[in-house]
């Protein structure tokens, strides 16, 4: 696997993202690195307010100003830092270039205008194209994404479909430009479990159709396990751990993700334990303590924990963990899996 | 923290408590005293009240009182707003003026909570076809332009201040009368009212004891803004002569008065108008800022 | 959509019988004797008996109101007490001038409401927006009338730009004055609503999806924002057509506009209730018909009214 530069479609440097409100900064991404290779498909997984939703509406500069803002970091696509972009490049990049579904398809189309004319709009945004195309590349476009008798629903409204149905139009209009990254964040999580797969499945054909990289971002870990290269795990703004699907799930260094795998099921294991739930709850992104922000919810916290926060390092060849006793995990010494 | 708060609602509607009623009065002051705008309306709102119940302390001429040699005089140190044709002082006038409006905001808007209330609850209550009736009729009473209700009312009943309380009264019932009825839907299938209801509590008990006092604070908020539409509506009908006549000082006669001399004697309309616009912006800003007291996830 | 509007149209039938029904029970109990208001001081107790018979008001009441109800039905609205001539006639000589003056009103309405609506969301909370809440929440407790006087006192009198009040020649420049006037309550209406449902409608999930299409900011908020924030803006223009009715009796006495409101207000000082009553029913008519056109307008703009309405068609 000789990772070569022009391999990476999208790199993300030190990114932080903080909101501005009342009660104070809330440090949402908090110095997130990341990189998507060309094809692949990269997890970022996390408890709801981990700023995982954030990270990926940063990529897109789709941060809600005043309230939000991206204080610092780089991100690099096809050798251009998005955010050095003045407003008119950024829309040739948004929905072209780089697209997005979002979590909630009830919600995210427009209620007033057909499906249609939402889909159309993406192409003609992009391209110069005359009406009667645009209505061509909709209707197959529709058809793509396996909604049934496109022409019929192409002048329906989005209160008169499903929500898989209306996700499937969500995924249309982010594919129609054929974009080489794909943002999917949390697809599926207002979905039905039947419905969930179905949508799952159709990224993942497309995605190999196109040749496109996707991010998708979810607290689903089956979903990781089913479709992703690689995993990002984040707490509290952070990256706690990053590799690829297998030293995830097999491996995990992070106690956290050690506690994440453990508070699943595994089909795979003889004798399936209990359900462990992380004790404690997530803190409160506003007045992070000092140290390692997860050592108030950790078994294994040393005093080390409450001086520093410990750094993300490469524990072994592509796998990068923050945690101070990552190497005793990774050496045997401290137990997984074991209570 | 969130949960923490939810538990403590949760604990209150199973023990049958009040609804963290007196805490809901205590925030909203708290909130309401941090509320510029508001504490200004409430500033106007108690000054002109002081204004209206010390008139004749403060005004330093009888209002109907004619000095002959002082007519039409300019504003000036003996005549701070100056006079009027007939040689009556102006700033007396306004002063005694704010006396009728205070008078059919509160009066006309009692009237209209009075009878809110009680079809209010009626409707709400009750439900079937109480509700439909009821609600059907304050579909019309929407319906009809409030200030042309006002004229057509007051052209038949003839003018004077009590016919104003009626006209008024009767018309503002309506929105009463849904705000009331809203808040009786939400609040009556509450646990705890079942809770009143499985323990033998009657109807009307339950009404006074348990649901006036939660639904008190969308009134309150509906009722003082009412007030500023009540003068509003008086000055207009004392405007077009239907309304309070003659010689007692009315902010809306005086306007009328002075109609034909705006030319001459622009004075005689400045303040009188200037009078209505600070009260009604008083209740106003005062109405609005309870609104955001009571419910911050409004604003 | 032919359904959804004969519905509405049926809806109207109840409303204008109730109103109807209310202004004539208050005609009723009038204290005052019309024959003794139509005919002069010192006639023979005969003349008035035979008068009253003519006008039908020694029936029963609700003789009276069958009587009134027909006669409105055929769009007759009574005989005027001080003029001896039917009411309509009246009316008609009038009601031209005050659609123009609500015309007028509705567009200085639409136009300066919505656009300071719009302003005022998309720049929040910088001077734009102060302008904008502190100007409409003073507009709102303003007196139209003093309003209209203060206008005619500083641009009619003291600088001279327009005319101060009439309709002169029936041109532009004496429309500006009173349209301003009547519509100055509705426009701070519309410019809050505006601004409160763009706000709301800015935070929703479709716009941020709009964005992410690589659409610009302009097209977002016309295209994209807009239509859902106006929804709820045309249900307050329809429903502030009353206040626009109500305001046009004050503005058309203070500016001398020949209209409608203009020949209440003589109504009401002559006591000549069967033109006021008639008036008002013509004003709230109008009212009536243009909130319909609003319906229409509305279930245009929102497909899910339409798609509900059709969902509960008996």
């Amino acid at each position: 696997m000789a990772e070569t530069e022009n391999n990476k479609i999208l790199e993300v440097k030190n990114l932080r993202t903080y909101f501005y409100t009342d009660d104070g900064v809330v440090k949402a991404v908090d110095g997130v690195s990341f990189d998507l290779k060309k094809g692949e498909t990269l997890g970022i997984v996390g408890e709801t307010g981990c700023g995982k939703s954030v990270t990926a509406l940063s990529i897109l500069r789709l941060i809600p100003e005043p309230m939000g803002k991206i204080v610092e970091g780089e991100i690099i696509f096809d050798g251009k830092d998005l955010l050095k972009l003045g407003q008119k490049e950024l829309q040739n990049f948004r929905g072209n270039r780089i697209s997005m579904i979002f979590q909630d398809p009830m919600t995210s189309l427009n209620p007033v205008y057909t499906v249609g004319n939402q889909v159309m709009e993406s192409l003609v945004v992009h391209r110069k194209l005359s009406k009667e195309e645009a209505r061509r590349g909709s209707l197959k476009l529709l058809e793509m994404v396996g909604i049934p008798e496109p022409k019929r629903r192409f002048a329906s409204y989005p209160h008169e479909f499903s929500g898989g149905m209306r996700q499937r139009v969500m995924i249309a209009m982010a594919i129609a430009n054929s974009p080489s990254v794909l943002i999917a964040d949390e697809p599926t999580t207002a979905l039905d479990v039947t419905i969930q797969a179905q949508i799952l499945e159709l990224m993942d054909e497309l995605k190999s159709k196109t040749n496109s990289s996707i991010i998708i971002i979810t607290h689903d870990l089956g979903v990781v396990a089913k479709y992703a290269n690689r995993v990002m795990v984040m707490y509290a703004g952070k990256p706690i751990e990053f590799s690829n699907v297998d030293n995830i799930f097999y491996k995990p260094m992070h106690p956290y993700t050690i506690g994440l795998m453990k508070s699943i099921t595994r089909l795979d294991e003889k004798n399936r334990k209990k359900l462990k739930p992380i004790e404690g709850l997530p803190p409160s992104l506003i007045d992070l303590p000092k140290g390692c922000i997860f050592r108030i919810r950790c078994k294994y916290a040393i005093n080390q924990c409450k001086k520093e926060y410990p750094p993300l390092v490469e524990i072994e060849k592509d796998h990068r963990v923050s945690c101070y006793r990552a190497k005793e995990f990774m050496d045997g010494i401290l137990e997984r899996f074991g209570n | 923290m969130a949960s923490i708060k939810e538990l403590e609602v949760l604990e209150e509607i199973e023990t049958g408590k009040k609804y963290s009623r007196t805490s809901l009065y205590k925030d909203a002051w708290k909130r309401l005293k941090k509320n510029k705008l508001a504490m200004l309306g409430l500033s106007i709102v108690i000054l002109l009240i002081l204004i209206a119940i010390f008139a004749p302390l403060i005004s330093p001429y009888n209002p109907i009182s004619r000095i002959k040699e002082d007519s039409s005089l300019g504003p000036g140190m003996n005549h701070l707003f100056g006079t009027d044709l007939l040689g009556r002082d102006i700033f007396s006038r306004v002063i005694y003026g704010s006396r009728i409006s205070i008078e059919v905001g509160v009066i006309a808007v009692g009237i209209s909570v009075i009878i809110g209330l009680f079809f209010g609850a009626l409707s709400g209550y009750f439900g079937g076809i109480s509700d439909a009736v009821i609600m059907r009729v304050a579909d019309i009473f929407f319906a009809f332009p409030y200030i042309l209700g006002a004229i057509a009312i007051m052209t038949i009943l003839g003018p004077g201040i009590v016919n104003i309380f009626i006209a008024i009264g009767i018309l503002g019932w309506a929105s009463i009368a849904r705000i009331f009825r809203s808040s009786i839907l939400t609040i009556k299938n509450k646990e705890y009212i079942e809770a009143a209801r499985a323990m033998g509590a009657s109807n009307n008990r339950i009404i006074i004891k348990h649901i006036f006092p939660n639904s008190f604070a969308p009134i309150i908020v509906y009722a003082t803004m009412n007030v500023g539409i009540a003068i509003i509506v008086e000055a207009a009908l004392s405007f077009l002569g239907i309304g309070v006549q003659p010689p007692t000082p009315a902010w809306g006669k005086m306007l009328a008065d002075s109609m034909a001399y705006i030319d001459t004697a622009p004075w005689m309309m400045f303040f009188p108008g200037l009078a209505i616009l600070i009260t009604v912006l008083g209740f106003v800003l005062l109405g609005d800022g309870l609104r955001d007291a009571f419910d911050p996830k409004l604003r | 959509m032919l359904y959804f509007i004969i519905r509405r149209i049926l809806q109207i039938i109840p409303v204008i019988i109730g109103v109807t029904l209310i202004l004539f029970t208050l005609m009723y109990i009038i204290p005052e004797d019309p024959a003794k208001l139509i005919l002069e001081k010192g006639a023979t107790p005969e003349a008035l008996q035979n008068l009253r018979g003519k006008m039908g008001i020694d029936k029963p009441v609700y003789v009276q109101y069958w009587r009134y109800i027909k006669k409105l039905a055929k769009g007759d609205l009574g005989t005027s007490y001080r003029y001896r001539r039917s009411v309509n006639s009246i009316l008609a000589d009038h009601y031209p001038n005050s659609i123009k003056l609500a015309l007028a009103a509705i567009i200085i309405e639409i136009i300066i409401g919505i656009f300071a609506g719009i302003v005022s969301a998309v720049k929040k909370y910088s001077f734009w927006d102060m302008l904008v809440t502190v100007s409409t929440t003073i507009a709102v407790c303003v007196p139209v009338y003093w309003l209209g006087m203060m206008l005619q006192v500083s641009f009619g009198l003291k600088l001279g730009w327009l005319p101060m009040s009439g309709m002169g020649d029936g041109s532009i420049r004496y429309y500006i004055l009173p349209a301003i006037t009547l519509a100055s309550v509705s426009t701070a209406f519309v410019a809050r609503m505006t601004r409160s449902t763009m706000l709301e409608v800015l935070s929703n999930d479709y716009i941020t999806t709009a964005y992410a299409k690589g659409l610009s900011t302009n097209m977002v908020i016309g295209k994209h924002a807009l239509k859902n924030a106006l929804i709820p803006v045309v249900t307050l223009i329809g429903m502030d057509l009353g206040a626009l009715m109500g305001g046009a009796i004050l503005t058309e006495t203070v500016f001398n506009w020949p209209g409608v409101g203009r020949t209440i207000y003589l109504a009401i000082l002559q006591r000549d209730a069967p033109v006021v009553i008639g008036g008002t029913i013509i004003l709230v008519m109008i009212f009536v018909v243009m909130n319909l056109i609003v319906d229409i307008i509305y279930a245009l703009l929102d497909p899910r009214i339409r798609y509900e309405k059709k969902e509960i068609q008996i």
